[in-house]
């Protein structure tokens, strides 16, 4: 393995770990969209609030950590995609924007109809940002970026049926995702109700990402073959451990178990993405640009891994101590479950 | 003939782009640059105001830290989207810059998320760890937030740096990069000055903007503890640093003088290489000199090397096209910097002055008015600063290597994405405004529990959504 590999590697373990960490919260923000305006929506948004509420701007840094690494590293891949994948990615900035802007403010907004706005644009774009970022996989997997500065079409490159696919894919597993996140959460809160609430939405998602899934793959076959023999050839067994893994949490859902859910689902999702590492390698644009060919002087990637070695000794620990505080609910004071009838908490120096 | 003719739609179809990428990255960095002086400075004023509500058991002090940190958290999350759209933009508006020059200055940017990082997840902890974790304890969780964001700054700053003075790379006869020295892009020539000033900039900046809220709040008649101790805290802060700032700038314009002597040219209007400069405050530049204003004969040859038989480079050393645009601008924009960084330095003598008489703040009401419009002023100086260090740069965006045209993207649509940016950080701006407005009214009216802040609920959500007061 060169370091160039080494480096993609690093810059996949960003990407795993965005697609679960922002995935989820993204699906949350579905969730908390169509969750109505009833007594039980509303019980289901405060729920939403305080799972995501210690930890939705650290989900969102791996999506930073990807594009630097990309830039710094493989800087000609990633000026091809940004500038032929302007809209997608444009539209997707401005989705980030309004959806943290939303739920930054949405507890602070005084007045009911700017609260009900900011919900409603961080519900909205939750749901459009990670379609659109799943438009550009789906673009890159194609092969419809080629090298160069907006060297690809602008429209079509993104906008056809296997990169919509792709955007609906997204969408759905960060809803089933963050619905098995949210049953454990709802335990953790100690609210039964709503650990079925989001059972029940968590079955349903993860049956539509499953048969999205599997129309994925004819599509793939069609439209991206490099991608398909790659899955269905070095990346198979991998695609295999992810199927069972989502079946293993279909079952566990449908049978009201809940222990295991968690681990289950996310290898379902990390099984698939290094399974997609493993078909696109050694390509960072299929069969247009190999890792070997854009990667970096070798100093900047040795500075890479280094740099990476250094956030693992310093940010994860740190990142640990506050999901563990986060899960503990020592940052939540006595563990005050949301809905529940609690005043404000009184001081104590 | 017929290929300039064929070429001439593409051409048209890439320059076009170049002023509405312009602008947009104008205007997105011209907003980031407040929040992140917000990131770099407020958590140390948290942090004494907590130290110091510890250390004399004071508790207006410890509210304040208090507050301070859920407004903290505010900017740093409005901070963070627009932080997120410019590593966006780096792509999306100058995918030449990035895709050619990436693998040089990248890493300062995967330095710096390790410090954001740190900042964003001690941040977090610190404001969940009020009333939860013992006094000191939480404090410390309070320290890595300084820290990092000093160091965060620093990466950044680094990176501008380097566009100003690039260096520790070798180019191939296509231009492309051959090989990188990352010792030289890290510490590259113009980090001891320009990085030092933007930290210096944070401080005064925040400073004075936070004490300019209280002084708002004093001179409508809340003249109690908390507002003395709100206005002091952060105006002491801001006002050391002014002073050591005009000493970091004053070596900063030197160096200019030295590194980019066309830039200082643009910022001073000086339109030929000579001696003897006449040093002009304001007035309008044009190509025979300077039109109005007011000269000081010798004292821009003076500046620059003490002497006023100093040699000032011209803007006539190289052709018309290598030349910033906008020279009245960045000269007023100079100006305008350099006279409110001195008007600041008074008030905060001023004070010093007062309170070394009679241990008080001055009780003229004209103090308070003074400082009330301090933190808007410092922020105009920012802005004012930022503009000649970037438009001073152009026509380059690597100076002296690659210009800023042939840096931009080849796809269309920038003039779309600039106005919806234009109207969408619009209204971020006057919502994030709104908020804190909104924060301060619940504070002084209603209990602390009741401000919920963007690192989620420590407290349940209300059960309706109706207006709550």
């Amino acid at each position: 393995m060169s370091t160039a590999d080494a480096v993609a590697g690093v810059m996949w373990v960003g990407a795993t770990l965005y697609a679960v960490f922002g995935g989820a919260d993204f699906g949350a923000g579905l969730w908390a969209l169509i969750a109505g305006s009833g007594e039980r929506g509303q019980r289901a948004r405060g729920l939403v609030d305080w799972a995501i509420g210690p930890v939705w701007e650290a989900n969102h840094v791996w999506l930073i950590f990807v594009l630097v690494v990309l830039w710094t590293a493989f800087a000609v891949a990633f000026e091809s995609v940004m500038s032929t994948l302007f809209i997608p990615l444009s539209l997707a900035a401005l989705g980030i924007v309004l959806r943290g802007s939303g739920f930054a403010f949405h507890k602070l907004a005084r007045r009911g109809h700017y609260r009900r706005l900011a919900e409603r644009l961080f519900g909205l774009f939750s749901l459009l940002t990670p379609f659109f970022m799943g438009t550009v996989v789906g673009a890159i997997a194609s092969g419809r970026v080629p090298v160069g500065n907006a060297a690809g079409d602008p429209v079509t490159s993104w906008l056809n049926g296997l990169s919509i696919l792709t955007g609906a894919l997204f969408v759905a597993t960060g809803a089933y995702l963050s619905a098995v996140f949210l049953v454990s959460d709802a335990r953790r809160a100690g609210e039964e109700d709503m650990e079925r609430y989001f059972a029940t939405r968590a079955l349903v998602a993860a049956v539509g990402a499953g048969a999205i899934a599997v129309a994925g793959l004819f599509v793939y076959r069609a439209d991206a073959r490099y991608i398909y023999d790659g899955l269905t050839g070095d990346g198979l067994p991998l695609v295999i451990v992810s199927a069972l893994c989502g079946l293993g949490v279909l079952l566990l859902l449908w049978r009201g178990g809940r222990r295991g859910t968690r681990p289950l689902a996310v290898g379902a999702v990390v099984a698939v993405i290094w399974g997609w590492g493993v078909a696109q390698y050694p390509y960072l644009l299929p069969k247009s640009l190999t890792i070997s060919d854009g990667a970096a002087d070798n100093e900047t990637l040795i500075a890479v891994l280094i740099v990476f070695g250094v956030a693992l000794v310093v940010v994860v620990p740190a990142l640990a101590f506050l999901y563990t505080l986060a899960q503990r609910s020592v940052l939540e004071g006595e563990g005050r479950p949301p809905g529940q009838a609690t005043g404000s908490s009184s001081p104590t120096p | 003939m017929i290929s300039l003719v064929g070429h001439l739609p593409n051409l048209f179809a890439v320059s076009s782009e170049l002023a509405p990428a312009r602008s947009q990255m104008a205007f997105t960095l011209g907003f980031h640059i407040i929040l992140a002086c917000l990131g770099v400075a407020f958590p140390a004023l948290m942090l004494i105001a907590n130290y110091r509500g510890l250390r004399r058991n004071d508790a207006d002090a410890l509210r304040l830290a208090e507050r301070w940190s859920k407004v903290a958290a505010v900017t740093f999350a409005v901070g963070a989207v627009t932080g997120t759209v410019l590593s966006f933009e780096f792509g999306l508006l100058w995918p030449e810059f990035t895709g050619r020059f990436g693998e040089v200055f990248g890493i300062l940017f995967a330095i710096e998320g390790i410090f954001f990082f740190t900042e964003a997840i001690f941040l977090a902890i610190y404001i969940y760890g009020w009333k939860r974790m013992s006094g000191w304890a939480h404090f410390w969780t309070g320290v890595p937030v300084v820290i990092s964001g000093i160091g965060g700054a620093y990466s950044v700053v680094a990176v501008n740096s380097w566009m100003n003075q690039p260096g520790g790379f070798t180019l191939g006869p296509d231009g492309s990069v051959t090989s990188v020295d990352l010792w030289k892009v890290i510490f590259n020539d113009a980090v001891p000055y320009e990085v030092p000033h933007m930290i210096l900039a944070a401080y005064i900046v925040t400073g004075f903007l936070v004490a300019s809220v209280y002084a708002v709040g004093m001179l409508r008649g809340r003249r109690d503890r908390h507002h003395r101790l709100g206005l002091l805290i952060p105006f002491t802060v801001a006002a050391i640093a002014a002073p050591i700032q005009f000493a970091v700038g004053d070596t900063a314009a030197r160096a200019i003088a030295e590194d980019q002597p066309v830039k200082f040219a643009a910022m001073e209007c000086v339109q030929t290489t000579h001696r003897n400069v006449t040093e002009y405050i304001f007035g309008i530049c044009t190509d025979d000199g300077v039109k109005g204003g007011i000269g000081i004969p010798g004292f821009d040859s003076f500046l620059v090397g003490f002497d006023t038989d100093t040699k000032v480079t011209g803007l006539d050393s190289v052709p018309p096209d290598e030349r910033p645009p906008f020279n009245t601008l960045l000269h007023w924009c100079f100006d305008i910097m350099v006279g409110i960084g001195t008007a600041l330095i008074a008030l905060g003598a001023w004070l010093a002055f007062v309170w070394w008489r009679r241990r008080d703040i001055p009780s003229t009401p004209w103090f308070l008015r003074a400082v009330a419009v301090s933190g808007v002023a410092a922020v105009v100086a920012l802005e004012c600063g930022w503009i000649v260090t970037e438009v001073g740069r152009q026509p380059w965006v690597v100076y002296g290597v690659m210009r800023t045209e042939d840096a931009v993207t080849g796809a269309s649509g920038v003039w779309v994405t600039f106005a919806a940016t234009l109207a969408l950080y619009t209204a971020l701006g006057v919502a994030t405004v709104l908020i804190l407005r909104t924060m301060s009214g619940r504070w002084r009216s209603a209990d602390e529990a009741e401000v919920e802040v963007p690192y989620g609920p420590s407290e349940p959500a209300p059960p309706i959504t109706g207006e709550s007061s």
